[in-house]
């Protein structure tokens, strides 16, 4: 099922009109506004945001309206092009302001300082203006300068440090997807929303300075609390948690040399018994000499991981084992996507590895709406894009329009300025 | 503003709370720092065992227990707690009240807890017409997979998120905690105050799903148009590749060894990122002071010839990284104005990085059996309406008096009777 916005459809935020000033730092925060209902107006320079630039293209022929990097974040945006260092567009601006609910800015263009409009005039003749800086270290940090990207914002603020190989001698890895920005552009959006529900019950505005390396830091689990509460230090380890201690291995290559994530194995009376059972619909009772182990678990009263790893009980050693070696054996004849269907059909608590392109057209999201049509029609095309990342039932998510070309929108929305 | 003072952000605002651990727990702890009264109900018959993080490590010293885990109280900062067994009649009707008088209910149970308690939505609207109930749970409350359970590394796992964190040749590193424990939260709050934003316009409640694996799925960012547009998949030869940048090209971009710090762990790391032709020119001129004649070779020149030559760049720039430590190169490449950073150590990143002091991110709260212990800020601040931590979790009913001596109007004695009777 695809599913197609209903332009008549009330949003969440279509009653707000919201300037977006900035770099792909910012752009996340203004789609997850945008996709909302607000209208929010990308100011581009002259040349165009720096992102049209980014691969990958559009049949992979380079054209700023062809990036599908600006595509992914820019959906439901309009475009004005504005150049900042022309003093003449001053008034302009304002009266921009002037229109607008929330400002948000990545510190990058620098309409204030260049244009040569006065700050703190702006906050006192618009007081319920809201506006949201998000930059690298946080406005007015003594690190405001240095130069930095998503990777060494990660390497920073401590994801890197959490993720890569059990085998040390091999790198940390960054997560896929530029996290850190995302992670900042997230926080600039909760606390837009924070500031909205003030402004709706008192009428007042405020600026807000959003740290994207504070972000990353706060959104680490235990590598921060381990250190916070305690002075331990995570290590990190194939596919699941750094840990302060080693733990054991959760990912399986199943029979089609994808993997799943197994979280942890059969650890409970009743989970030994159902490991039993779908080894017997299998067909793999005989392949399994540790099987009858299985349903000696099964018959115990209750069975404690920590009663397992204090190693003075070999029974119940070899009974947890045997429901590990039953998974093993299990993902040896299944494909992943098997393993993780049938495992959750008896209750464990398994995910498949899809890469994005799968999850995307994995039938559960699929059902769920999460492939979205949008018309491109200056490319003869219709574009699947991801759908909500929430499903609200009243004032809903959705994409209005495609992104916008360079300055579509320049003379449409300074002329509704007058 | 001082730290102490209550911000007036969202004090307007009561939400009645059965989230737990991180997914759920995380959304509301943020609404409580900029002032929300988020009243947390937690079932007596098994010590609010639920959520699997209360009692769990790590710890401040030696002593266990219940109301001693460091993770569940960096979770529940700021927030209201009580007891109340829903299952029986009283605890119902008690329920009912608190809905009552609340702006929102939220949960992060798995798909039909609530439903089995006979509280989906349209019960719940019987009870206040205007009320908003936002569900966060692994696939949403609807779909093949609805009854399927998850945690973070099962939401990363399903959503695409782990397989992209990967270097060639090597499985799925991962992500190495529960990345999307933190950012569904991060996505429930966003939804509650969405819905309440809608309200406020219309007067109007209503039912939010939030399933973090669809955050998570849109969270995956230009790979998946290159997939829709130009039917080119991210599992494909040589990929994912996450310590590279195809999208925007960069290079060299990567993570380096390089020499350990005495009296540290015996393994340290850098990043590097040269986002264009200049990045390089300076970097360039960095490694030729430094004795890296190879560095001046013009095929390096331009984004071109340096993405052809990946790999033996990487190689080159690794061995000039094991001279010095990771804060001594990160020094001389960003005096150059190249983008580098350590990879940082919990320490590092917590005490000893300045931007930590600067951006008060680590504020020290006192729970009331812990005592005093630092836990996760907000990493922003508002001019008018700033967030505040003073308090940690709350111990289990340490606020039943309040809520229903104060807020519901009970008597001492009537309170009494409810604990005797196992409804608190």
């Amino acid at each position: 099922m695809t599913t197609e916005s209903n332009p008549l459809a009330m949003m969440a935020l279509d009653d707000l009109r919201v300037l977006e000033i900035g770099d792909e730092r910012g752009a996340w925060c203004g789609k997850l506004l945008a996709d909302m209902g607000a209208d929010v107006i990308k100011i581009e320079p002259p040349e165009g945001d720096p992102s049209r630039q980014y691969e990958p293209f559009v049949d992979d022929e380079p054209h700023h309206e062809r990036s599908l990097f600006f595509w992914y974040y820019n959906t439901s945006k309009r475009s004005v092009v504005m150049d900042f260092n022309d003093r003449s567009n001053a008034d302009a601006f304002l009266k921009l302001v002037e229109s607008a609910d929330i400002i948000f800015d990545t510190n990058t263009y620098d309409p204030v300082g260049r244009l040569g409009v006065d700050y703190h005039q702006i906050m006192s003749d618009n007081p319920g203006l809201i506006w949201c800086t998000i930059t690298n270290f946080g406005f007015g940090s003594s690190r405001d300068d240095e130069p930095h990207t998503d990777l060494t914002l990660a390497a920073n603020g401590g994801f890197a440090w959490m993720n890569g190989y059990d085998d040390h001698s091999l790198p940390p890895v960054r997560g896929g997807g530029q996290q850190a920005y995302h992670t900042g552009s997230n926080y600039a959006f909760m606390s837009i929303l924070t500031a909205l529900l003030h402004r709706d019950a008192t009428g007042v505005g405020q600026h807000i300075n959003v740290n994207i390396n504070a972000s990353v830091n706060v959104t680490t689990e235990a590598g921060s609390y381990s250190w916070l509460v305690s002075h331990s230090t995570v290590q990190r380890q194939t596919g699941r948690h750094a840990g302060v201690a080693p733990s054991m291995p959760s990912q399986i290559k199943c029979a089609d040399g994808r993997y799943v994530n197994t979280g942890i194995p059969p650890r409970r009376p009743a989970e030994f018994g159902l490991c039993y059972r779908w080894l017997e619909d299998e067909g793999l009772l005989d392949q399994l000499p540790e099987a009858a182990l299985l349903l000696v678990g099964a018959e115990l009263e209750s069975f404690s991981l920590a009663d397992v790893f204090r190693g003075d009980n070999d029974e119940l050693l070899a009974i947890f084992g045997a429901g590990r070696e039953a998974f093993d054996l299990l993902a040896s004849k299944l494909t992943a996507y098997e393993f993780f269907t049938k495992a959750q059909n008896f209750g464990f608590q398994v995910g498949v590895i899809h890469s994005p392109e799968e999850a995307l057209e994995d039938p559960h999201f699929v059902d769920r709406g999460m492939q979205v049509k949008v018309e491109h029609p200056e490319l003869g095309r219709e574009v699947i894009y991801p759908g909500a990342p929430y499903q609200l039932t009243k004032g809903t998510w959705g994409i209005t329009r495609r992104p916008p070309l360079l300055g579509e929108h320049t003379d449409e929305v300074l002329s509704e300025l007058g | 503003m001082p730290h102490h003072v209550k911000s007036k952000a969202l004090s307007h605002l009561r939400i009645c709370d059965f989230t737990g651990q991180l997914a759920g727990a995380g959304a509301t702890k943020f609404m409580a720092a900029f002032g929300a009264e988020v009243i947390r109900i937690e079932d007596p018959s098994n010590q609010g065992r639920w959520d699997i993080l209360r009692g769990m490590p790590p710890y401040v010293d030696d002593r266990r227990g219940n109301e001693l885990g460091g993770p569940f109280n960096n979770h529940n900062v700021g927030k209201l707690g009580i007891t109340l067994n829903i299952k029986t009649e009283k605890g119902r009707e008690l329920f009912e009240r608190l809905v009552a008088i609340s702006d929102c209910v939220t949960e992060n149970f798995s798909s039909g807890v609530m439903r089995s308690w006979g509280y989906d939505y349209d019960a719940l609207k019987e009870i206040r017409e205007d009320i908003i109930y936002v569900s966060n749970c692994g696939f949403g409350h609807s779909g093949p997979y609805e009854k399927f359970k998850t945690w973070g590394p099962i939401v990363q796992a399903t959503s695409g998120l782990t397989m992209s964190s990967a270097i060639p040749d090597q499985p799925p590193a991962g992500w190495g905690y529960s990345y999307m424990d933190h950012t569904g939260a991060y996505f429930m709050a966003m939804a509650i105050m969405l819905a309440i934003h809608h309200r406020n316009r219309t007067g109007e409640g209503q039912y939010v799903d939030v399933a973090a694996t669809e955050a998570a799925l849109t969270l995956n960012g230009p790979v998946l148009l290159d997939y829709t547009v130009n039917g080119r998949p991210l599992r494909r030869e040589g990929f994912p590749d996450a310590n590279h940048s195809v999208s925007p090209a960069m290079a060299p971009h990567n993570i380096y060894a390089a020499k350990p710090i005495p009296g540290s762990f015996d393994e340290a790391w850098i990043a590097i990122a040269c986002r264009n032709d200049e990045d390089w020119q300076a970097m360039r001129d960095v490694l030729v002071a430094d004795g890296c004649d190879w560095a001046a070779n013009d095929d390096y020149g331009q984004i071109s010839g340096r993405m052809a030559a990946q790999d033996e760049l990487d190689e080159r720039i690794g061995e000039w990284c094991l001279r010095r430590d990771p804060y001594q190169s990160t020094e001389l490449l960003r005096e150059a104005g190249v983008p580098a950073n350590p990879v940082q150590t919990p320490e590092q990143r917590i005490d000893q990085d300045v931007n930590s002091a600067e951006a008060r991110l680590w504020p020290t709260i006192r729970q009331a059996e812990m005592g005093r212990v630092r836990v996760d800020g907000i990493p922003a601040h508002f001019t008018k309406t700033d967030w505040s931590m003073t308090r940690g979790a709350a111990t289990l009913g340490e606020d039943n008096d309040y809520v229903y001596g104060e807020l519901l109007g009970l008597s001492q004695d009537e309170i009494a009777g409810l604990y005797e009777e196992g409804v608190l």
